[in-house]
């Protein structure tokens, strides 16, 4: 209920701030929009899946400093791929085993991997990640369990 | 003082600008070039992310700070959330509906193998 409330608070916030007006008739319209958003997170079960989130949350811009030097990093590796002439590309597929019965950390883990550039998450489960990589050197990377570390410290309570 | 602020802030902002068109550029071309499904998509992952990024930046910068700076980070956040999403989806329906992604080695292996 608490996080329903959150919810509504916060698209009320957005929506404040994106429009700037504060006609009577368009706070009516935002107020209808808000219902209606919360009522489709609702109905779409969209409180069941983010336990955590209140802990993860405060960490997340930690997170993303070094998230950012990653892609960064993997994406001047795929440029320059793309722009050699002889296209050295590489596929390999990496399993990587991560038991799990929270879902926001696997889901974190799984959206920066496909973030940086060079390494997709094809498939996702409770028991792991199967990730697809453009080389070697990507899916070494991927292998030295560096970002491993960082969702285990993400979500360590 | 402020004067040379100014310029540094708008190289860097047009830099990162030019640097972002310039990842859009690599990444269409890296899709046009890459051999198959799976390899195509890493070259559409450039566009995707590292592009929005300096190009989100860039007009950051050049917005200074209002509100404006606020809704265009809230934009690349939403591009940056659903990119992957989106991604994902698309990558696991080929997936499941049976195009399985090959480890192959590239065409200077094979000749050296050859040899």
């Amino acid at each position: 209920m608490v996080a329903i409330a959150l919810l509504a608070v916060t698209l009320s916030v957005a929506w404040l701030l994106w429009s700037g007006f504060f006609k009577p008739h368009l706070l009516l319209l935002g107020m209808f929009s808000v219902g209606i958003t919360t009522f489709l997170a609702v109905r779409m079960n969209y409180f069941d899946h983010i336990d955590g989130l209140h802990y993860i949350g405060f960490r997340l811009p930690l997170f993303w400093a070094w998230l950012l030097k990653e892609i960064v990093l993997s994406s001047i590796l795929v440029a320059r791929l793309v722009w050699s002439p002889s296209l050295k590309i590489r596929p390999r597929l990496v399993k990587i085993r991560r038991e799990q019965d929270v879902e926001l950390p696997q889901v974190i883990m799984g959206n920066s991997i496909t973030l940086s550039p060079g390494t997709i998450t094809i498939d996702i489960d409770e028991t792991g990640l199967l990730v697809h990589c453009i080389n070697q050197v990507t899916a070494d990377d991927l292998k030295s369990g560096e970002l491993l570390k960082r969702i285990d410290q993400l979500e360590r309570r | 003082m402020s004067d040379w602020m100014e310029i540094a802030v708008a190289v860097l902002a047009n830099g990162m600008l030019i640097l972002g068109a310039f990842c859009v550029l690599t990444g269409g071309i890296g899709v046009l070039r890459m051999p198959e499904f799976f390899t195509r998509m890493h070259a559409a992952s450039l566009t995707d992310t590292m592009a929005t990024l300096l190009l989100f930046f860039g007009l950051m910068l050049h917005a200074g700070f209002s509100l404006v700076t606020f809704k265009l980070f809230a934009i690349m956040a939403f591009l940056l959330f659903t990119g992957p999403t989106a991604t994902y989806a698309l990558a696991n329906s080929a997936l499941s509906t049976g195009l399985t992604p090959s480890e192959m080695d590239d065409a200077a292996d094979q000749a050296e193998e050859a040899l």
